[in-house]
């Protein structure tokens, strides 16, 4: 299968004004002849699906939640970046492009990173224009704060709430068109197969989570705006619902995966008290500006943190890096913090987690500064752990976050699949092996609002007056058997064990060996691993109840089934990446002085997984990526 | 800690539910929902069916859990949604009875699972701005007071998940509409469909819910803690609509 | 309920203050009733006034009856199934009570009417001597108790229906600054003291 990325010629500043006049139109009146499926209705879905439905689309979105407005986007805190340089400090589309290229630790499409930090500047004037309440400064203009060791104030923000009020006004924008009758919203509906016929994608299969319904749905295009897959690891920040099935049966109908290795592991989040422990909750970035990390330097250290003095702690990110300090970017923050609870040096429960210490910036700027800035996280945190921060050091740990991997796009957001997109997190397209913060909304709203609905309608004009299939072909009959079958299985293995409790074994696995630093051997262990675990999960499992009711365990078990093929696929993906590049760091690649070490040489590609049976290797094929406009460095923050 | 539940149970939409008594073993650390994470274990192991329960994103935003706890919408503390609620806040021994939301509008469709979907029919009534993607203006262009702003954003942090109706003794859905009606009528974008908005809303919301008589209980378990003051903004803004629109000049039909 | 409530509202605070006239004696008092009955003349016939405005009043009571009837059912209707614990956080007594104490209250003027307006349930009733009407209504310690307790039902009526009224007419005002509480608590305070002063004033033979 040759890749191709589609990307259009000529100089990266012009690429998509370009393409713009390049691609056909759909005129005006055959627009409602036309029908897309979007499921999802976070950022990227539901920004889709109210944009096509103004062109005159005929739209509908599926989600799993009982509301629209409950995507997980909405949990996003820290805010949104774009290219406005309303500060007047120096950004431009251009640096945008650059700082996310190279915080992407090129493994990004220069095309359509430059595309995206173009477009941002318009997903501000969309979101000001539906009412999202962004911070404002005293003269009633726009504020910004800097965000992820960027050196511009570039982000926009709604108090810690960013990706709420971005969803609301997605989600407004959407709930117009659906009072239209433009856009069906079909809420608690699982998308649980794709159909592909002739190598397009021809509609999709649902399942009605109150009523249990299979029922199939035929379109001229199908959207996949499903996020991402951190929850393989079973502990992450995501929303207990965010799941993979989409991508992944899109996968298995022939869709390229790519790059599922990398995956980004949140540095400050609050850490695991329990073997209960259901999710883990992120504090945002922002507290490592005045907090100070450490740990003691006594792994044999009994004493409450206050009481242990200044000359017994190690506060390991100034010391190994004195330029960034506390401030390193993500992948580095973390890994380091896994390096000290590795050498036992770790705090609270399981030894995992290290202190983030306010005393100093308290003693500094007082308490009240503290609390004007900081004051609702220090809450959260006490909430949650029963701990002021106020008078005793939070602790804070890693966790799985968000996934740059996912379905391989052209520039047009098109997968190997003809017809079926993705967008958003469920796609791999602009952050590489690392994603900035604040740019995962800004994403999802650019490929939503900006993108796709130009992108779809070139492809959809080439179709004109073909019909689409009928739900009751051969193809659609197909996989909604398929799909009957397969739920059937779970519900009658009855064995002896929980979702939940495969769930978290399959986590702990990919946690361990393929989390924040990864090897060979550990690697082919957990493949291994993998496999054993999930013959145990087709066999031993237990799902009480019926298809034909809610059935909460019934949807879980078949989310967790396809999160045990895809940890295997993950683990592939590492294996063969012999290099550490930003979030995927190889212990076998690294410099001298243990920083992770990329190979351009060898690796400046996306790897592109194509699917086989379970249990046998995937079919790699490569994507060459080049960087005419962003040097190559290596990334140094000491 | 030692706990016994009194969870409500009904099988499926039309279906007859009782109460059922469970006993768990908790940990002082655990949220409220691991907690019943913990039983829904356990009964899966015994064979039992698992109490469904509506959580999502478990860290206080996304609106999805609902649950009666002792009486109180999301339990005993305040400004504090169900999957942040922590079991340090009961004791060894406690009864706790949970039952889901109750309200014509929000039918059970299982155990402890509601159907919440009135709540979008208020919103798609007209709690939006109308403006087709690509059509904005610079964002800098309207200057919007700092306090406007501020306190849009107050309103706007609604999650939507149904409290302010549940505790309401009337069933009432006043806070949430105010909370939208309030959040696009103190910004500049939101003037030229300010009163069609107000006026459709809250027919949309009388409609499915039962009506305000200002008992205040909705705010104090609001997990955003929404202020009914924005129920006093909405009430005025309702009032000129109706007036204007009685005169035959809305606001915004030009 | 909010509009009705305002014409109540001026009612009951211009009935109590007509009645302090008690404190000025028989003369002053008789001489009020009768001026009321011949406000407007000659223009209008005797009680022609106090007939409009009486018409008035019953009119908004019964729009103000209506409407809570209406109220009441959709409330009911709004959650036709019920907890079997729903826990009372802020909602005040007076806000609680609403409903019932209208109904004590309307029963009360009833009885009212038939008592000191038209006398059918007064032992001695003299057509225009109201002063001797109520000192010897009075007298009676049950009935100075009844009209305490309706009284007391009316202070938790007027309190929680005034602030209701600036919240539904949409006089906003911050949490923790909540002046419309203050306002709510002084209206009902002097309705209600005023109201509860002239049953006390004769049994304790203040006035009499």
């Amino acid at each position: 299968m040759h890749l191709d990325a589609k990307i259009p010629d000529g100089p990266i500043q012009e690429k998509w004004d370009r393409h713009r006049f390049e691609m056909r139109l759909v005129n005006p009146a055959n627009k409602r002849r036309f029908e897309v499926l979007v499921i999802g209705s976070g950022l990227a879905g539901g920004a889709a699906a109210a944009s096509l439905a103004e062109l005159g689309y005929h739209v509908k979105c599926f989600c799993y939640q009982d509301s629209a407005r409950r995507a997980h986007s909405i949990a996003a805190q820290g805010g949104i970046n774009a290219a406005k340089n309303y500060q007047n400090d120096g950004d431009s589309v251009w640096r945008l492009f650059y700082d996310t290229v190279k915080g992407g630790d090129y493994r990004s499409r220069e095309a359509n990173v430059y595309r995206l930090a173009q477009v941002s500047v318009n997903i501000i004037d969309q979101c000001v224009a539906q009412g999202v309440p962004f911070a404002r400064e005293y003269g009633g203009l726009l504020a910004n704060r800097s965000f992820g060791g960027a050196q511009v104030s570039r982000t926009f923000y709604a108090r810690g709430q960013t990706g709420q009020q971005l969803l609301l006004g997605t989600y407004q924008a959407l709930s117009r068109q659906i009072a239209t009758g433009q856009v069906e919203m079909f809420p608690r509906t699982e998308m649980l197969d794709v159909v592909v016929s002739d190598g397009r994608a021809r509609g999709i299969i649902t399942r009605d989570m109150v009523t249990g319904e299979i029922r199939p749905w035929s379109a001229d295009a199908v959207v996949l705006a499903t996020g991402g897959y951190s929850n393989v690891f079973f502990l992450s920040t995501n929303a207990k619902g965010c799941n993979a099935t989409a991508i992944w049966r899109a996968h298995r109908r022939g869709a390229l995966f790519a790059n599922p290795c990398y995956t980004q592991i949140h540095p400050t989040c609050i850490p695991q008290h329990g073997d209960y422990q259901s999710k883990l909750t992120l504090m945002s970035e922002s507290l490592r500006n005045d907090g100070r990390i450490w740990v003691p330097k006594d792994p044999s250290e009994s004493r409450a943190a206050t009481a242990i003095p200044a000359d017994e702690r190690d506060y390991y990110l100034e010391r190994r890096y004195p330029a960034f300090g506390n401030l390193v970017p993500r992948d580095i923050a973390s890994r380091a913090a896994k390096a000290v609870c590795d050498e036992g040096l770790g705090v609270g429960h399981g030894g995992r987690g290290v202190y983030l210490d306010f005393a100093d910036a308290i003693e500094r700027l007082g308490k009240p500064a503290i609390a004007s800035k900081y004051g609702n996280l220090f809450e959260k945190y006490e909430r949650i752990t029963g701990e002021n921060p106020y008078e005793v050091p939070m602790r804070i740990y890693p966790a799985p976050h968000y996934t740059m991997g996912g379905l391989w796009v052209d520039y047009n957001l098109m997968t190997t699949v003809e017809g079926l997109y993705a967008t958003g997190e469920a796609n791999f397209s602009d952050h590489g092996a690392n994603r900035l913060g604040a740019s995962a909304l800004m994403q999802g709203l650019a490929d939503g609002y900006f993108v796709l609905p130009y992108t779809i309608g070139d492809f959809l004009s080439r179709h004109m007056g073909e019909e689409p299939l009928p739900t009751d072909s051969e193809p659609f009959r197909a996989v909604t058997a398929e799909v009957d079958e397969r739920l059937q299985r779970l519900l009658s293995i009855n064995g002896k064990r929980t979702v939940d409790s495969l769930h978290r074994e399959l986590g702990q696995i990919c946690w361990e060996h393929c989390g924040m630093s990864r090897n060979a051997g550990g690697l082919r262990s957990a493949i291994d691993s993998i496999r054993e675990l999930r013959d145990e999960y087709w066999t031993n499992l237990k799902v009480i109840g019926s298809g034909d009711e809610l059935n909460q365990s019934l949807e879980k078990a078949g989310r967790v089934a396809d999160y045990f093929e895809l940890a295997e696929l993950m683990c592939y993906d590492a294996l063969l990446r012999e290099e550490s590049a930003g979030t995927h760091f190889r212990e076998e690649h690294r410099t001298g002085e243990g920083e992770a070490l990329r190979n351009d040489e060898e690796f400046a590609y996306v790897a592109a997984w194509q699917s086989t049976q379970p249990g046998k290797e995937p079919i790699l094929h490569r994507e060459d990526l080049d960087f005419p406009n962003v040097p190559l460095t290596q990334r140094s923050y000491k | 800690m030692r706990l016994e539940l009194r969870i409500w149970r009904q099988p499926r939409r039309d279906a007859d539910g009782d109460f059922a008594t469970y006993h768990v073993d908790a940990s002082p650390d655990m949220s409220f929902l691991e907690m019943l994470d913990v039983l829904n274990e356990t009964l899966t192991e015994a064979g039992d069916d698992p109490v469904a329960f509506e959580h999502d994103c478990r860290e206080g935003i996304c609106g999805s859990c609902s649950l009666m706890i002792n009486g109180r919408a999301h339990g005993p503390e305040p400004g504090t949604a169900t999957c942040q609620l922590h079991m340090r806040k009961f004791r060894d021994g406690d009864v706790i009875r949970i039952e889901p939301w109750r309200s014509a509008a929000f039918p059970v469709l299982k155990d402890l699972v509601v159907d919440r979907s009135d709540f979008d029919k208020i919103i798609q009534a007209g709690g939006y701005i109308s403006i087709n993607t690509g059509s904005a203006p610079d964002a800098n262009l309207i200057p919007v007071p700092k306090r406007s702003a501020d306190l849009a954003m107050d309103a706007a942090e609604c999650i939507g998940c149904g409290a302010c109706v549940a505790q309401c003794p009337n069933g009432a859905a006043q806070l949430f509409t105010a909370a939208k009606v309030s959040h696009l009528a103190l910004l500049p974008q939101g003037q030229a469909e300010r009163d069609q908005r107000v006026l459709r809303m809250v027919a949309e919301m009388e409609r499915a819910f039962g009506s305000c008589t200002n008992y205040g209980e909705c705010e104090v378990v609001c997990p955003k803690g929404i202020s009914i003051e924005f129920i006093a903004r909405m009430n005025r803004d309702y009032l000129k609509a109706s007036l204007r629109a009685g005169s035959g000049r809305p606001k915004g039909s030009g | 309920m909010a509009v009705s409530g305002i014409a109540l509202f001026g009612f009951v605070l211009t009935h109590m203050l007509g009645n302090l006239k008690l404190y000025q004696g028989a003369e002053k008092l008789n001489a009020y009733a009768e001026w009321l009955r011949e406000m407007g003349s000659p223009a209008l016939p005797h009680s022609g006034a106090l007939w409009l405005l009486r018409a008035g009043l019953i009119v908004a009571v019964v729009v103000h009856i209506v409407c809570a009837y209406q109220l009441t059912r959709i409330n009911q209707k709004a959650r036709p199934v019920g907890y079997k614990r729903r826990a009372t956080i802020q909602a005040t007594y007076a806000s609680r009570t609403l409903r019932w104490g209208g109904v004590i209250i309307l029963l009360f003027v009833l009885y009212h009417l038939g008592h000191l307006t038209f006398g059918q349930l007064h032992p001695d009733f003299v057509a225009g001597d109201v002063y001797n009407n109520v000192v010897v209504g009075f007298s009676v310690w049950w009935v100075s108790a009844l009209y305490m307790v309706a009284n007391l039902a009316l202070g938790l009526h007027l309190y929680h229906g005034v602030w209701s009224l600036f919240q539904t007419l949409g006089v906003a005002a911050p949490r923790g600054g909540d002046w419309r509480r203050g306002i709510a608590a002084a209206f009902a305070f002097v309705v209600t003291v005023g109201n509860l002063s002239f049953p006390i004033a004769v049994l304790t033979g203040l006035v009499g």
